[in-house]
């Protein structure tokens, strides 16, 4: 399976996309997968300010309960209220409706430190 | 014998009348209102809103709960990390006499010597077996007891004036590490392990700092392995003035042949419902004494059991004593099951116990790494690691399949998916207490329920078959789960 390219990823299996002054991240197919069910997800409040590569939210499966970690550094202006209500959305459209958290970057220069398509495909196959 | 699937509870059997009659009579002496004297008004109008049934409604509903429960007693458990080995009967017979079960834990010291030269015994007795300066029976259970180990840690860096904000733990440690240092204030930063399994020293020697307060290890570790680097790892802390802490959950592998405190370890807990074949009771209660290295032993909980000219006593007075961590000095009635299996066993007895405990499991490997492929395959302590994953992404969900199916067996599942590192996991665990048939019996089993895999590959999809629940929703119950028995 392939990640869209229209997008970056981060180590820990976030996706972050440019939209305008914002960034959208979320989690990768690959991470779904690996922690198959989702049940609950905790995201960071609206203006908290968050770091790249620092804990900001939580993912829980049937299998393992995970730290979401921010792929950039800003300031938090919106969380997807409908995957915190039904957390299947990560599982059914990981890229799309199972957004998580809209993301003002502080340093736009930091998305591009992250993993293009490619890149991040190999990071999955090892 | 018909099995029922779902057992109404006493409320739902309740029948108003069913019991009346049976205790009628007021007791004698004051009435309640009297004994509360200016706090009567606190006194409820309404009777408690107690089930009403008779008495053998109430035994029956009990014994049919009690012959649904699966356990150690009837059957055979596997469970990896668990450590489930028989409970011996004599350990209960002591810790039910009157003198031990019915001593109250504020009865003074003078009334309590056998009580507390018990607890001091058994603190002597497990200082030797971890090779460090001093124990402290106080904690409820392993977690409780990382708990207690990292306040001491920190109790004894505040005196030197120091924070430290993190803890170091394995990508292979057991989940209740970094939970232990969150509750404690303290963030876990991960540390990678080998392609062997073991923990890597060069990423260890890359992560600690001077903010490092310690790295929490089981060792053997979760994969059954022993650290062989230990102390390596343990000189690379130290050199930061950073604790090593031992994670004591398999200390069933190596009692009387390693001893923390000798391969470099500053603090570590005993479980002892897991090595010291204390029951595994419903949740509790349990009990995870702690032992320490003599530099953080002064910051260690209240109260300490002491003795002192042939008399013992509860010492409270320790001016850098992290402060009490839980009411009364332990959970008494499993210190004494813990000291009963001790004294019971000897010293010979406890290393026999760990080399079969070791063998047992090595015994196991060796026929089931020839079903399931073995990743860590250096020769296991007590435990070890199938992994299920044998064709990639078909085999998705192989373990949980396989481990239902076992229960159709008789048998109780092995631990699955966990540690994490390991895909599709069977964590198994035999202990020392099985016999080389039911080893046999286990083996044959697992060869059976693969051969039924290989025949068909939907033949494990809806087990188990034989039991009165086959497979629950984990997923729906985790998405919303009911917490009342009714609205």
């Amino acid at each position: 399976m392939s990640a869209p390219t229209d997008r970056r990823y981060s180590q820990t299996h976030e996706w972050c996309k440019l939209e305008g002054e914002q960034a959208v991240m979320g989690l990768t197919q690959f991470a779904v997968d690996q922690l198959t069910d989702i049940t609950f997800i905790e995201l960071p409040a609206v203006g908290a300010k968050v770091k790249a590569g620092q804990p900001m939210g939580l993912v829980e499966s049937v299998k393992a309960a995970n730290d979401l970690y921010s792929p950039i550094s800003g300031e938090v202006v919106g969380t997807n209220a409908a995957a915190v209500e039904t957390p299947s959305l990560l599982n059914s459209d990981p890229y799309k409706a199972g957004w998580l958290v809209r993301i003002k970057p502080s340093q736009k220069a930091e998305l591009d430190s992250l993993l293009d398509a490619a890149a991040y495909d190999k990071l999955c196959e090892q | 014998m018909v099995v029922k699937t779902t057992v109404p509870n006493l409320f739902e059997r309740s029948c108003p009348g069913a019991n009346s009659g049976a205790f009628t009579a007021a007791p004698a002496g004051p009435a309640p209102a009297e004994l509360l004297g200016k706090d009567a008004d606190l006194l409820s109008d309404v009777p408690p809103p107690l089930p009403d049934l008779g008495e053998l409604e109430v035994v029956r509903h009990y014994t049919h709960l009690a012959r649904r429960n699966y356990s150690i007693d009837g059957e055979f458990y596997p469970l990896g990390s668990c450590t489930m080995k028989y409970n011996p009967r004599i350990n209960e017979w002591a810790a039910a006499r009157e003198e031990l079960a019915n001593l109250h834990p504020l009865a003074p010291p003078a009334a309590a010597q056998g009580a507390l030269r018990l607890m001091y015994e058994l603190r002597c007795y497990l200082q030797e077996i971890s090779g460090l300066a001093e124990v402290s029976l106080v904690p409820a259970a392993g977690a409780h007891g990382e708990l207690t180990a990292l306040k001491t840690i920190v109790g004894y860096y505040r005196a030197r004036g120091e924070k430290r904000t993190q803890v170091l733990t394995p990508d292979s440690s057991h989940g209740t590490n970094p939970a232990s240092c969150t509750v404690c204030g303290r963030s876990a930063l991960p540390v990678k392990s080998r392609p062997d399994g073991t923990i890597d020293l060069d990423d260890l020697a890359a992560k600690v700092t001077a903010e490092t307060a310690a790295l929490m290890i089981t060792n053997p570790n979760t994969l059954g392995l022993f650290e062989k680097n230990i102390q390596a790892a343990a000189k690379i802390l130290h050199d930061h003035s950073a604790q090593l802490y031992l994670d004591g959950a398999n200390m069933n592998a190596i009692l009387g042949i390693a001893r923390p405190g000798d391969f470099g370890a500053d603090a570590m807990h005993f479980n002892l419902h897991k090595t010291f074949s204390t029951p595994h009771g419903g949740g509790g209660p349990g009990a995870g004494p702690v032992a320490v290295a003599a530099h953080l032993a002064p910051f260690l909980p209240v109260p300490q059991v002491v003795e002192k000219d042939g008399r013992y006593a509860l010492d409270f007075d320790r001016p850098h004593s992290v402060g009490m961590m839980r009411s009364f000095a332990g959970q008494f009635g499993v210190l004494v099951r813990a000291w009963c299996y001790i004294r019971a066993l000897g010293p010979a007895g406890l290393k026999r116990a760990s080399e079969t405990a070791v063998l047992n499991a090595n015994y196991l490997a060796a026929a089931l790494r020839e079903l399931l492929p073995l990743p860590y395959d250096s020769g296991c302590m007590h435990e070890f690691v199938l992994s299920a994953q044998r064709h990639g992404a078909s085999d998705r969900g192989l373990a949980g399949k396989i481990a239902k199916r076992l229960l159709d067996y008789g048998m109780h599942a092995p631990t699955v998916y966990f540690p994490l590192i390991v895909p599709e996991a069977l964590m198994i665990e035999p202990t020392e207490t099985e016999s080389l048939a039911t080893l046999d019996e286990f083996i044959a089993a697992m060869r059976a329920i693969l051969q039924e895999l290989q025949a068909d590959p939907t033949a494990l999809d809806h087990a188990p078959h034989h039991l009165p629940v086959a497979r629950v929703d984990e997923v729906a119950a985790a998405r919303n789960p009911v917490l009342k028995w009714t609205d």
